[in-house]
């Protein structure tokens, strides 16, 4: 077994298993109608990190270490990432992808999430700035003292 | 280590999503959203009204965790990306195998990630069914998680047996070294100079879920947070007023026919001698008040004073036999939730009332004028509003 197949008993057991309830779920989701995009959902989603956000951060990445070393490099990733998620996680309602379904359902029109999101972002780059500012500040100091 | 702490936290996500999917309780009338014969509940049980915010803890968790959840997710995905592009991709069956898996994984925990968090802000980029799609896509990934596991987790426990689980993170960043090759292991065989120590990841990786949490968690604990939800979806402030709090879904959306809830509504309380009362005789009836929260699938909640007739009154009025259900229909013409099954305990609870007033005010169209259900621990769309009638089948 492990010869021909390259792992024990179980492995092959407990795949076998994920298989079955995944093709059994799958199933009960095309039963229900309208599948067309369900399927290029559930891969896309996969896919589409893989390969395209993926190089993308990356080479972003790349871009700012052939300029930036430690730590001013991360006091620049830091900000980033984390404007960065609020955006990819919010950005139906900073881009204001949903206006007739959110005002149909709360009554209101999506507002001021873009500016909330401008906001944060600019004090997430500011405080990052300030604390590199201060740590700079400090080992100078202390590169003074101990000559 | 980044796998460690994402796993209890996915866990607690999948845990409560599947609660709350018993918390409908689709077993009964016609609050099954899904094909009930193909559903495979995993826990069955009558739902509770006690505690209050029973609901609105099960479901604020599976909404707030699976936001701090996904730095950890991203970062995971992250730390073993060099493995996907290993060349060759596959060398033993088993190695085919564990890549399918991988891909319903991946493909699962982001598709879960994903159409869960769009439907929080009601953006539905698709076609299919979400609720459907959401709940056989967990399935999906739950299956391909416990798959992972058992075949994982003597790697994780040796991993933690030779390095430690704290040492790894005590290295600055100019001790931090790549971990030794292996083949078919996570390491990429030539790991570019380290910029971030491994505690440093860490902090960027809490950093960001701290971020995302909170912007949000205000709409789901209130108080003072609830002014720093800047991101939040739901729950934001409405003003001051008796009925300025959050709606799920307006009197115009819902379509409710404006000219069957002015003076004209009569309640119909469907039994075998079926009675028919105005809103004026309710409010003669004994009333009663209490502080109670509505919690929504979404995560967001809002605890409101509401003050009205009890469910059980109204019941013995009908003269519904003890122990019979009590299912609720909306003036709302369409849609899944214009109607709803409560079970015994719902029903007879003496806080489950039917609410004519909310903060001392009559209740606004928008919150469910004439009158509406308010049931300790149920699911937002479970207090159905706009309540045309009530009727008492047979448990």
């Amino acid at each position: 077994m492990r010869r021909a197949y390259g792992a024990g008993p179980v492995h092959l057991a407990v795949h076998l298993a994920a298989f079955a309830i995944a093709a059994y779920a799958i199933a009960q989701v095309l039963a229900g109608g309208i599948v067309e995009n369900f399927l290029i959902w559930f891969f896309g989603a996969a896919l589409l990190h893989d390969l395209v956000f993926l190089p993308l951060y990356a080479s972003l990445d790349r871009l700012a270490r052939l300029r930036l070393r430690p730590p001013a490099l991360n006091h620049l990733r830091v900000p980033a990432l984390l404007s960065g998620l609020l955006l990819l996680v919010y950005f139906p309602l900073i881009l204001v992808k949903a206006d007739r379904n959110y005002f149909h359902s709360v009554g209101h029109h999506v507002q001021g999430y873009a500016r909330n999101w401008l906001l944060l972002s600019a004090g997430f780059f500011l405080a990052s700035g300030l604390v590199y500012l201060v740590r700079a500040g400090w080992s100078r100091a202390r590169r003074r003292r101990v000559p | 280590m980044l796998g460690s702490l994402l796993l209890p936290l996915v866990l607690i996500v999948a845990v409560t999503g599947f609660l709350s999917h018993t918390a409908y309780q689709p077993d009964l009338g016609r609050n099954a959203v899904l094909d009930r014969a193909h559903d495979f509940q995993p826990f069955i049980f009558s739902w509770p009204t006690s505690p209050s915010w029973l609901y609105a803890l099960t479901q604020g968790l599976h909404f707030n965790l699976g936001l701090v959840a996904v730095p950890f997710l991203l970062a995971k995905l992250w730390s073993v990306i060099p493995r996907l592009f290993a060349w060759p991709p596959v060398r033993t069956p088993a190695m085919a195998v564990e890549r399918a898996s991988l891909l319903l994984l991946v493909g699962g925990v982001l598709f879960e990630f994903a159409t869960g968090i769009l439907n929080s802000q009601i953006y539905y980029p698709w076609h299919f069914n979400f609720v459907r799609a959401h709940y056989y896509g967990a399935w999906v990934f739950s299956g391909a998680l416990v798959a992972h596991l058992v075949v994982k987790m003597p790697i994780v426990v040796r991993a933690f047996r030779n390095r430690g689980v704290l040492r790894p993170l005590r290295s600055s960043l100019r001790q931090t070294e790549p971990e030794p090759y292996e083949p078919d292991g996570l390491v990429s065989p030539s790991p570019a100079q380290p910029t971030l120590s491994r505690r440093g990841l860490l902090g960027v990786v809490g950093a960001g879920s701290l971020a995302l949490l909170g912007v949000s968690v205000g709409q789901t604990v209130g108080g003072p947070l609830r002014r720093a939800a800047l991101l939040a979806p739901r729950g934001r402030v409405f003003g001051t007023g008796p009925n300025d709090f959050q709606v799920n879904k307006g009197a115009a959306v819902a379509r409710i026919p404006l000219d069957q809830v002015g003076d004209s509504w009569r309640l119909l309380l469907d039994a075998p001698q079926p009675v028919s009362l105005s809103r004026e005789d309710l409010l003669r009836m004994p009333q009663h008040t209490y502080d109670l929260p509505i919690a929504c699938v979404e995560g967001w909640t809002t605890t409101q004073r509401w003050t009205g007739v009890r469910l059980a009154d109204l019941a013995r009025l009908a003269g519904a036999a003890p122990g019979t259900l009590l299912h609720v229909e909306s003036l709302q013409p369409q849609g899944a939730f214009r109607q709803v099954t409560l079970n015994h305990a719902q029903a007879s609870d003496p806080r489950s009332l039917l609410a004519l007033k909310v903060n001392g005010a009559d209740l606004s169209l928008d919150h469910g004028y004439p009158a509406r259900i308010i049931v300790p621990a149920a699911p937002g769309v479970h207090n159905t509003k706009w309540v045309k009638s009530i009727s008492f089948p047979r448990a």
